[in-house]
């Protein structure tokens, strides 16, 4: 287990077996460890708690990571996702819009990007002047341009408006926006927080636009809460994951308790609004919160991915958190607690933003290109601090920091490993996989759903004993190889024809083919062997029947199920009998968090069981 | 009784069908005596065929707009004059489908309503639908008798000759409920069964559901034994039951009853078999709910997914208020109970609650499919009905051959049905009906080539292994597919199935090329059908219940 995953540690009473340390991590394990001597707990305790907390940038996981690739391969990696080149795709610059150079060396916002896209119309004086009027002078810039239609999605901070203040050239900003898409005569202004809160804001000097002021808009709260309740949602979720042998009410009424899925449900919500205002209006939308890199953050992206495809393939997942996250400063160190900080600061806005995708793929099963298993292991790198692509708090500590000259690219890494995480429904010729995504708005509370492939992605025993993702992976692939065997043999064949040498060759091909079944089959039946159920068994009979309601706990206790991961656990399997697991198994392939480290660094130590 | 009787108005114009999802259809209603239809009036198109005997429940409102006072203000008094009188019908079907038509005409509505009510109580089996139904391409007495009680005992014998096949029951004299030929121990004669066939509720003596053959372990079941208030014994019960235990083995009685309630029943003449009088059997109590309680949780969950728009956390709240997938998880648990002594204690088990036909069949039903492949077929799942197996289906998504579409159309049929399968509550009335001579199966139907492709799981390979579930409430969930059925639109999934029908059968269509030309070129290899034979050909049987299942699991694909 990374240091950097570590969230919590917790010493336990003394038992006679030992002193236990209960570790929970922020990829959602919980590792419960008994050490003999409680001197030696201690030890552990203290260093554990050092570890966990770095203070320094250079203390973190990244800059001592070495998977071995040359330094050319390490730029190459860098490449890989290039936002000039997406906001090319997009579409500009062009008639309405430009590159601005007014935050080149930071100096407008220190938590922006140099390169800002804005209206043509919007001059230097528009962009400082408007900058002023805005919460960390984080002025209205373009996320998303609807080439279609000229609708567009901006995003900004919040307004310094308290109770009467004015800025013209906030005004004139907001005004060139709506210019920037002739075919609309308004724009549609979100403030993604609750209209109280928003008030609230004004007391202060902040607070939200006045529609009387700007000409054209169309203002509209929606309600998500800020990062401290939502880390106190997730907080009380995780309790609820945490249950030993829950009841059905204990989790139905826990979940609900925790208002996590309706939080969920609110960003969700606001997306869908954002991308049914571009697509189906062709209206401009100015997104903000307060600062405008949590919730403005969550809901860009969740509307880009309903309206635009790419989102959806791989590459364009990696740039979509590219863009609306790393290069529009989410204060990444600050919210997944990579150094020692303000715990106060810690909320899960990405966990958030990668559930709603998941939720999504629920319901579109053939949309994305990539699977579960992706979404997981983006959600493990963004606290692991394994690739410096998540360090810091914005681009410009990234530069100062060299990060690109002295760590490895994450994307990279899961481009390499591509073939783990492919959906096998995916194809690009799918009516899913063409423009916007049309969610069920109402009834829809029941297709939120708890996402226990990530919260208790741990507990093994509670997920499908087979998976269907994997098993379609191996059809495809081996259907493809089969096509391209035809091609061969049918050529042999017509070869065959003019002469009669060939069959020996053809002998030995059809036996690789004859092995290669082989090999996912045993896969197959090892995902339907009988788990710890054993363990349960081996208590069974010491137990009076008498005992009644309390045999219950002979069925699956939650504690027989918490082992570690298997993607983390040695990956060879004795009885099988198939060398070559790994190379077919998605589990294998280095694709698994942190296993890559496993031969570079003591800090990649797998608990195998 | 005549049909002829019951439909008041037999058609009626210019009716509107709402449907929620779906468009608005106005077009002639007909009443039939088993079928309500509408056919919009241009194309003449039929817009509805519904069996009458899947409506539920009736609500009838209407209007006599001649009644009403228009608003001083802008009303002429023309308005008045123009009205008729109208209502609106809303069908609740069995099916969870709400249907609404709004019918011209006060008297019409009132007709058509009482017509529906009448027509989907008819009570005399008889004069059901599958009496009448008559599909081309069956024959009448096709797909009866797919599962005799011969043909289980022909499998338990080939394994065993501990047991018998008993006719005891043949004229249904020890016991009404049960089929004419039974499996019981083979050491003890019928006299015996028959006594204690008076000795348990019902008559529904301890018989076997299910031998496991792997360990030569059994799975039984009965009605409650009538010890009452005196703690009455019977020396065939015991006799019967001890047989089945070799000296000094254990066995276990799963009662799915609570041990109070079990107490309880001694009062009105039931009970539960005491330590005392069958030493070797140890009790475990499982409460599961039934009747009515488990009804009205059914309909309460189905009300909450009605519900126009609830917020989050009403909806959570409801679910959960709806105790619904806490009776799944208990059902399922207990299963698990049974299906865990059988396999891994070694232990035979009987289950049984009071009357032994609810509950009771759930959990030896649902324990089966846990544990023997064979009931994971099409065709052995034939034999076995409750709807809440698709948790199974979900865990374990190759293991099953039938997918929810045929548990979909079970269910259905369960409750309406244009054939006789489901008709009666036993052997005995079924064979007093001649349902077996005068009604189609539903099997025969499904079994059909075409038909069946669609209740086919594409993903199936055969698992020769025992699939243990988890029972976890993370791990259960609504079955929204049935639940929802009318309510969300399932496009978007359904697509999903047709891409993976898709891949699969592109593969297993280049297996066949791919193979025929190796043919071609003299290689000895054989044509297989299909990627799933395939793979279970090649199926490495591992040892069963060894200790290294558990840890070849850990290294297993997620």
């Amino acid at each position: 287990v990374l240091h950097s995953q570590i969230a919590s540690i917790e010493k336990q009473a003394t038992t006679a077996t030992g002193c236990p340390l209960l570790i929970r991590c922020k990829n959602f394990q919980v590792i419960h460890l008994v050490i003999p001597q409680e001197r030696d707990c201690h030890d552990v305790y203290i260093s554990l708690i050092r570890l966990a907390r770095p203070v320094k940038y250079e203390e973190l996981y990244c800059f001592s990571f070495n998977p071995k690739l040359d330094k050319e391969e390490r730029e190459q990696g860098w490449k890989l996702v290039d936002l000039n080149e997406e906001y090319n795709r997009m579409g500009v610059p062009n008639n309405y819009w430009q590159i601005s150079d007014v935050n080149r060396d930071y100096g407008v916002c220190d938590s922006y990007p140099t390169e800002v896209y804005v209206p043509k119309s919007a001059t230097a004086h528009i962009i400082v002047g408007s900058s002023k009027f805005r919460s960390r002078r984080r002025f209205p810039a373009l996320s998303y341009y609807c080439k279609g239609n000229n609708a567009s999605i901006c995003r900004s901070s919040q307004p310094l408006s308290g109770f009467s203040a004015r800025c013209l050239e906030d005004e004139q900003m907001l005004q060139a926006i709506r210019k920037a898409n002739p075919g609309s005569d308004f724009i549609y202004v979100v403030d993604t927080r609750p209209k109280l809160n928003a008030m609230a804001n004004r007391a202060a000097g902040k607070g939200y636009e006045n529609e009387d002021n700007y000409s054209n808009i169309k203002f509209q709260f929606i309600g998500i809460e800020n990062i401290h309740v939502m880390r106190n949602s997730l907080q009380k979720m995780l309790e609820v994951c945490e249950l030993k042998s829950p009841s059905m009410s204990d989790f139905l009424w826990g979940l609900e308790n925790s208002g996590w899925l309706k939080h969920i449900k609110a960003i969700m919500d606001a997306g869908i609004f954002i991308a049914k205002a571009v697509a189906e209006e062709g209206v401009s939308v100015l997104v903000h919160c307060s600062d405008g890199w949590d919730r403005t953050a969550q809901v860009c992206s969740v509307a880009s991915l309903l309206l635009d495809p790419y989102y959806r393939t791989m590459k364009g997942f990696m740039v979509l958190i590219e863009k609306d996250w790393v290069s529009f400063g989410h204060k990444f160190n600050h919210r997944y607690g990579n150094l020692d900080g303000d715990p106060k600061e810690i909320s899960p806005v990405i966990d958030q933003f990668i559930e709603c995708v998941w939720q999504l793929m629920e319901q579109f099963p053939c949309a994305f290109e990539f699977n579960e298993r992706f979404l997981i292991h983006i959600q493990h790198h963004i606290y692991s601090c394994q690739f410096g692509n998540f360090l810091c708090n914005s681009q410009k500590e990234r530069r100062e920091l060299k990060i690109k000259e002295r760590t490895y690219s994450l994307w990279a890494h899961l481009w390499k490993n591509r073939a783990d995480y492919l959906n096998p429904l995916y194809r690009s010729d799918h009516s899913q996989t063409q423009g916007t995504l049309h969610p069920q708005i109402a009834p829809c509370n029941f297709l939120y759903k708890f996402w226990s492939g990530m919260y208790n992605r741990f507990e093994k025993g509670l997920h499908p004993r087979q998976s269907v993702t994997d098993y379609l992976m191996a059809v495809k692939e081996e259907t493809q190889q089969l096509e391209e065997e035809l091609e061969v043999l049918q050529e042999r064949l017509a070869n065959l024809q003019k002469s009669q040498s060939g069959n020996n060759k053809v002998k030995s091909k059809q036996q690789d083919q004859n092995k290669q079944f082989g090999l996912y089959t045993s896969n197959n039946s090892l995902a339907n062997t009988p788990q710890e159920y054993s363990n349960d068994l081996k208590s069974f009979p010491s137990r009076s029947p008498s005992q009644g309601d309390e045999d219950s706990a002979l069925i699956l206790t939650q504690d027989n199920l918490k082992s570690s991961d298997p993607d983390l656990s040695a990956n060879s399997d004795q009885e099988s009998g198939v060398e070559d697991l790994s190379c077919r198994s998605p589990s294998g392939g280095g694709c698994l968090p942190s296993e890559d480290s496993g031969k570079d660094s003591d800090e990649a130590v797998f608990l195998a069981g | 009784m005549e049909f002829s009787e019951l439909i008041k108005t037999a058609t009626v114009e210019d009716v509107l069908l709402s449907r929620p999802g779906l468009p608005a259809v106005r077009g002639t209603l007909c009443i039939t005596s088993h079928h309500l239809l509408l056919s919009s009036c241009p194309r003449g198109d039929l817009e509805l065929w519904l069996l009458i005997r899947n409506v539920d429940a009736v609500e009838k409102r209407v209007q006599n707009l001649g009644w009403y006072q228009p608003p001083r203000t802008g009303g002429s008094l023309r308005d008045t004059r123009v009205s008729g009188s109208s209502g609106t019908i809303t069908l609740r079907c069995k099916d969870l489908k709400v249907l609404q038509l709004e019918i011209p005409g006060m008297e019409e509505c009132l007709n058509v309503a009482s017509s529906i009510e009448a027509l989907s109580s008819v009570d005399s089996v008889m004069m059901m639908y599958p009496f009448f139904y008559r599909p081309p391409s069956l024959r009448l007495q096709q797909g009866w008798h797919l599962c005799p009680p011969e043909r289980h005992f022909q499998q338990v014998a080939s394994q065993t000759s501990q047991w018998r096949l008993s006719t005891v029951n043949r004229d249904f004299s020890a016991c009404p409920s049960y089929p004419p030929a039974v499996i019981v121990p083979a050491a003890v004669g019928d006299d015996t069964v028959a006594k204690a066939a008076r000795f348990r509720q019902g008559g529904r003596f301890p018989v076997l559901s299910y031998f496991h053959p792997k360990n030569g372990t059994a799975l039984l079941r009965s009605s409650q034994p009538l010890t009452g208030p005196n703690r009455r014994r019977c020396r065939e019960d015991e006799k019967l039951l001890g047989t089945i235990l070799a000296e000094g083995e254990r066995g276990f009685v799963i009662d799915t009853r609570s041990a109070q309630a079990a107490r309880q029943a001694r009062m009105s003449g039931g009970g539960t078999e005491p330590k005392s009088s069958y030493p070797q059997w140890r009790r475990l109590h499982r409460a599961l709910e039934r009747g009515r309680p488990l009804q009205e949780s059914f309909a309460k969950l189905v009300e909450a997914c009605g519900e126009p728009a609830p917020s989050m956390e009403r909806w959570l709240g409801r679910l959960d208020g709806s105790r619904w997938l806490s009776h799944v998880k208990a059902a399922l648990s207990t299963a698990c109970l049974a299906a865990q002594c059988l396999d891994r204690e070694g232990c035979s088990v009987l289950v049984h609650g009071a009357e032994g036909t609810d509950t009771t069949l759930l959990v030896t039903a649902l324990a089966q499919l846990i544990l023997d492949p064979a009931c994971r077929t099409l065709e052995g799942f034939q034999g076995l009905l409750e709807r809440e197996w698709i948790e199974l289906s979900r865990q374990f998504p190759f293991s099953l051959e039938f997918g929810e579409q045929l548990l979909l159309t079970l269910f259905d049929n369960a409750y309406a049905s244009a054939y006789g399968t489901f008709l009666c509550n036993n052997e005995r009335e079924r064979s007093l009906c001649k349902v077996k001579e005068s009604t189609h199966s539903l099997w025969a139907w499904l079994n059909q080539p075409e038909e069946k492709q669609k209740y086919l799981n594409p993903l199936y390979s055969h698992n020769p292994l025992v699939i243990w579930p988890s029972v976890e409430p993370q791990s259960i969930q609504l079955w929204q597919g049935f639940f929802l059925r009318w309510i969300r639109p399932s496009q978007h999934l359904d697509e999903a199935w047709v891409e993976i029908r898709r891949l699969v059968e592109g593969n297993s269509s280049s297996i066949k090329e791919g193979n025929s030309s190796s043919i071609k070129e003299g290689n000895s290899s054989s044509t297989k059908e299909s990627t799933g034979k395939r793979l279970s050909q090649s199926l490495p049987e591992p040892p069963a219940g060894t200790e290294n299942d558990a840890e070849a699991w850990t290294a297993g694909t997620r």
